[in-house]
């Protein structure tokens, strides 16, 4: 039953009244809440976060652990009911022996089952790289395996590999935003605040770069990368030359906010109080860029996970022994294996769930931040 | 027109510089320099490669080097390819022409089947198909292209429906011309459809989010107002104003197309410039990576200068003059 207007203002007034005033930030936040396709990416991206997080506590088997006897062994599939038609309220799986080296089959062994078991002891690892512990959440007695997702050509999880590779994929790129943000912001912040000959200069050198197909500037850098050194190094240095590829474009977008945001009137007042220029490109201008860095920031992670994902499976980033779900496609870039084993291609799979996560959020962060848009 | 042209064309010239010099520095960051393949072979003698140092003026300073090759590169001339025995340019002007095949043929369906379905979406604002068109551009910007190339070759392999990659069967020569063209037409299919899906679920976002903002126009309202038909109102008034800046990103698309298809082309062996570019950095075939950095960064600045044009033609209100 609709109240008329008039008689619902006074109340109305004074709900308002009565309110606090929000800041900005909590305003997107609530408006961020009601985007449903941001809430279920946030929450994918708990999940994928926290999995990278307890990677070795999670994963039945350590990130190089091979049975030679297993490679490419099909997904073990947890069951219930067992060969005679049992039902077991513990999911078990059966032993398998090799049968036929050449088409790769496996044929299991329904003479004896193994259960399931949580916080099992295993192998030994170190939790958040401090805590000596050998207990995994999931496995499943000796000599029974537990391969949720099959296994590789040398007969090692490839659930085990892609929760070890998921911090390679995740993490590279938060590290990407974390180099580019601050080079771009600057770099953007003071071509569009000096404007004139300075903006121009600087923005053609930006410029260059955005001129080449990035994949191919990628391509081309990562070959000039030493290959002689250690993952966590190659790591790095993928990540820096992600973001060299990605902080020019970054910069022209700050740059052409900050050519509309520096004619308002308190920066002219900042300068008037005799403000020196670094001072209020840092202290007035980027931080009322915030909204703009954030949904470019959200945007750009997946952007270098794609990136990094792509390098790798060219062989050109993360190379074995280390994991990173683009490396561990490669194993289903020969198509003989994988029309054998199909189950070599769940890496692509997180890669696309990682994806599309982070573009539910940036959508959705795009839509809280842009008043533009805001409809509430 | 015309001078807006030769301005623009003017212009291009520093970022032109820019691409050279970046492309010929990246080679030098490089370990080894041209000659270190050849060095490795045990048949050609020092005194050889000493003279091809001094032919390819490899003991010159760096600046001379970047002068000598520029000059060159003006004149056409891209240096020697020493793993393929051939000068460059004419590697690189097939493995261009494919990679421009590809890249026009998905960008073309991906134009024709992007609009009307961004309009269909923005028109039924929250319906399920357009909740379920969304979701499935979602999927598209999110899928690698790799990883779409390796499903649709998977599928391929087992249904044996089309070839697995590669650009020509191996009795492509013996065929009449019009088998010449079904051949490639098929071998086509599979990756034109996997830059395709990715180019759609973009564009497509883009024009029903524009679509969207137009409908919302005064002049929207006018137009209904008035007493137009929905289809007049849509067709006529609002979607040419929502393609516009469509144009304006054509120039992203096809730096997104470009390096789509770089990895593509390595998952599905079509003889493109992505595929080219990665043999010669495996196999340190400088030359050629030069030149195919400096052909791919001048592809996309000349794209993004018909983009400027052909926005010009399609929008009245930008006049050059």
């Amino acid at each position: 039953m609709a109240v008329p207007l008039t008689r619902r203002l006074p109340q109305t007034i004074a709900a308002v009244q009565s309110v606090a005033p929000r800041t900005p930030a909590q305003l997107a936040w609530r408006q961020l809440r009601k985007h449903r396709l941001a809430v279920i990416g946030g929450v994918i991206l708990l999940i994928l976060y926290s999995m990278a997080l307890f990677a070795d506590f999670i994963s039945p088997y350590t990130l190089d652990t091979s049975d030679r006897a297993k490679f490419y062994h099909p997904p073990t599939i947890p069951r219930f009911i067992d060969a005679s038609g049992r039902f077991h309220w513990r999911p078990f799986v059966y032993d398998t022996q090799l049968v036929d080296p050449g088409l790769r089959i496996f044929r299991e062994d329904h003479t004896k089952i193994y259960p399931i078991r949580v916080f099992v002891r295993g192998e030994p690892y170190r939790l958040f790289w401090v805590i000596p512990t050998r207990i995994h959440l999931l496995g499943v007695d000796e000599p029974g395996r537990l391969f949720l997702m099959g296994t590789d050509g040398f007969g090692r999880d490839l659930f085990s590999r892609i929760l070890y590779g998921s911090r390679v994929s995740l993490i590279i790129g938060i590290l990407v935003v974390a180099v580019t943000l601050p080079i771009g912001m600057l770099y953007g912040g003071i071509a569009g605040y000096y404007g004139g000959r300075v903006d121009n200069v600087m923005m053609r050198i930006a410029e260059v770069i955005i001129a080449f197909p990035a994949f191919y500037l990628l391509l081309t850098l990562s070959a000039v990368l030493p290959t002689n050194v250690g993952c966590t190094t190659r790591f790095y240095l993928i990540t820096l030359i992600l973001s060299f590829i990605g902080w020019a474009g970054f910069s022209r977008l700050i740059r052409g906010f900050v050519l509309s945001l520096k004619e308002r009137e308190y920066i002219l007042a900042a300068r008037a109080m005799g403000l020196d220029d670094l001072r209020i490109i840092l202290r007035h201008i980027l931080p009322n860029t915030s909204s703009l860095v954030i949904i470019v920031a959200s945007l750009t992670i997946p952007g270098a996970i794609l990136g990094e994902s792509g390098l790798s499976f060219l062989g050109l980033g993360v190379r074995e022994p280390c994991s990173s779900w683009g490396n561990l496609l490669t194993a289903g870039a020969n198509l003989v294996n994988l029309s054998r084993s199909p189950w070599l291609l769940f890496p692509g799979v997180f890669i696309v769930i990682a994806v599309i996560a982070y573009n539910f959020l940036g959508d959705g962060l795009r839509d809280a931040f842009d008043p533009r848009l805001r409809t509430s | 027109m015309a001078r807006h042209v030769l301005r623009r064309l003017i212009q291009m010239i520093p970022l032109l510089l820019g691409i050279t010099i970046l492309s010929f520095l990246i080679i030098q960051l490089s370990p080894g320099d041209f000659l270190a393949e050849i060095r490795l072979n045990p048949v050609v003698s020092q005194e050889t490669v000493d003279q091809m140092r001094a032919n390819f003026g490899l003991d010159r300073p760096l600046h001379v080097q970047y002068l000598r090759w520029l000059s060159n590169i003006i004149r056409g001339d891209f240096g020697y390819s020493f793993a393929f025995q051939v000068p460059v340019l004419w590697l690189i002007k097939s493995r261009l022409l494919n990679t421009l095949l590809l890249s026009v043929t998905s960008l073309v369906i991906a134009w024709l089947l992007a609009i009307p379905i961004g309009i269909h979406a923005a028109t039924h604002q929250y319906s399920p198909t357009d909740n379920l068109l969304s979701f499935t551009a979602y999927v598209g910007i999110s899928t690698p292209t790799f990883f779409s190339g390796l499903l649709l070759l998977y599928g391929a392999f087992r249904t044996g429906w089309l070839p697995i990659g590669g650009m020509t069967s191996l009795d492509y020569d013996l065929l009449p011309w019009y088998g010449k063209v079904l051949d490639i037409a098929r071998h086509l299919v599979i990756p034109a459809s996997v830059l395709a899906f990715l180019t759609v679920a973009g564009l497509m976002r883009q024009m029903r989010g524009n679509l969207l903002e137009v409908l919302r126009q005064d002049y929207v309202k006018t137009a209904r107002a008035k007493g137009l038909a929905a289809r007049v109102v849509i067709y006529k008034h609002a979607v040419r104003n929502a393609i516009n800046p469509l144009i304006t990103i054509f120039g992203l698309e096809l730096g997104g197309l470009l390096g789509g298809a770089a990895i593509l082309e390595n998952v599905v062996s079509w003889p493109g410039l992505g595929q080219l570019i990665l043999d010669s950095v495996v196999r340190k075939d400088l030359y050629v990576v030069m030149a195919s950095l400096v052909i791919g960064g001048v592809t996309l600045v000349v794209g993004n200068l018909i983009a400027d044009l052909l926005l010009a033609v399609s929008d009245p209100r930008i006049r050059y003059d």
